[in-house]
């Protein structure tokens, strides 16, 4: 499954500057330092933080792109520093156990 | 009054660095002179006089219970007590700094306390030296005009190479996450610039990432520095407090002091330090309560190791 197909699963697209690559998995935490230290590169990060330090620690660890949850407002310095940094960002209204469900299934 | 160079200030950046590769062992008098309880003021003030010194510590044994300085030699000529025995007039409440503790926690201990001197002790506790500003002030001149040196030397043999070293000092903010992250952000692009595979930039980057946050979440602020040269990532942290009181434990993975508020911003895992020191070739942390904390991170770029 490719990054631009996450669209197609329901989760929205926010920020569209970046490599369509294939997604190898996902990592679902909240600990952006728990993150850094488990999440693998050409994973997806599935998360309710939704600011700049998110982009910084997604960008360090090799994700794709992040899923934030529970609709959380996309600020235009997030979008900004995801553009920058060539990572996908998508917005969902599930929760990260739903959204995780989901991109799970997707990825089967 | 201070006559160590305040580290808080903006050439206190440069001076902190300069004092990175230095510990209190290296720069402290070793040949002291004691006295013992026993001793009467007057003796104190004659070893003072004959040796142009300021402060003697109390010994019994090998261990410090006190110390007499040049104003409690005055009161006692003004109180007219110099025949007295030191023990009762001595200050017994000794700051006494580790001759292992890096030489920025003896200048952040001169700032925060009004002592112009410390007993320097070793890890059994035993007095080793006497450390006081001259000796800082002496030490640094000193490693400035070794790296002088080394960096006449360095450059010739850099144009050689046309490889030049990438040096940055940052000055870090408590709380401010806003630009934490602004140093890693270099880092990685010097790195990439440099070739350096994508899997040591990213060990590199977490240890810098991850340090640049410990110290805007959880110390009064500090400095950070990187160093690149050919073989290795050097990056160092120096805080200015408060201190780890128990370093084994901010070790281990899920130990965290954070409060709410940081762990609002998504930190506070009690990761920052295990994550660190898997990531790093060569890891060293040294910290000392109410004085500051100390992180060295080494990334070969090399050796490559996964």
């Amino acid at each position: 499954m490719k990054v631009s197909e996450l669209n197609s699963v329901g989760f929205c697209c926010v920020q569209n500057k970046f490599e369509d690559a294939e997604i190898t998995g996902g990592y679902t935490s909240d600990l952006l330092s728990d993150v850094m230290g488990n999440l693998k590169d050409g994973q997806v990060l599935i998360t309710i933080q939704a600011h700049k330090n998110t982009i910084a620690v997604a960008s360090l660890s090799g994700a794709l792109a992040v899923i934030f949850c529970h609709g959380r407002s996309v600020t235009p310095d997030v979008l900004e520093a995801a553009a920058d940094e060539g990572i996908a960002l998508f917005s969902t209204s599930d929760n990260q156990f739903d959204a995780t469900v989901t991109l799970a299934h997707s990825l089967r | 009054m201070n006559e160590v160079p305040q580290p808080r200030d903006e050439s206190g950046l440069r001076i902190q660095e300069l004092a990175y590769g230095l510990k209190v062992r290296d720069v402290m008098t070793s040949k002291i002179f004691t006295v013992t309880r026993r001793c009467t003021m007057w003796e104190v003030q004659t070893i003072m006089k004959s040796n142009g010194i300021s402060g003697v510590p109390v010994v019994d044994g090998c261990h410090v219970v006190g110390i007499v300085s040049m104003h409690d030699i005055m009161v006692a000529i003004e109180g007219g007590y110099l025949d007295d025995t030191v023990a009762s007039h001595m200050v017994s409440d000794v700051q006494t700094l580790s001759d292992e503790v890096p030489l920025t926690f003896a200048m952040s201990a001169f700032t925060k306390y009004s002592y112009r001197r410390f007993p320097v002790v070793n890890q059994n506790n035993e007095l080793v030296g006497i450390v006081t500003p001259r000796n800082i002030n002496l030490a640094l001149i000193r490693e400035l005009s070794r790296q002088l040196d080394e960096i006449e030397e360095g450059e010739s043999q850099l144009i050689d190479k046309k490889i030049t070293a990438f040096h940055r000092i940052y000055r870090l903010t408590r709380y401010d996450f806003e630009h934490a992250g602004r140093a890693s952000a270099e880092l990685k692009k010097e790195l990439k610039a440099r070739g350096v595979p994508s899997k040591v930039i990213r060990r590199a980057a977490i240890a810098s990432y991850e340090l640049e946050i410990n110290v805007v979440a959880h110390s009064h602020g500090g400095t950070f520095t990187m160093l690149v040269d050919e073989g290795r990532v050097r990056i160092t942290a120096n805080d200015f407090g408060p201190g780890i009181p128990d370093v084994d434990a901010a070790m281990t993975e899920g130990f965290s002091t954070a409060n709410d508020w940081i762990r609002s911003q998504g930190f506070g895992a009690g990761m920052g330090l295990p994550n660190v020191k898997r990531v790093s070739d060569e890891f060293e942390i040294q910290s000392g309560v109410e004085m500051g904390t100390m992180v060295k991170a080494i990334v070969y770029l090399k050796k490559g190791v996964d």
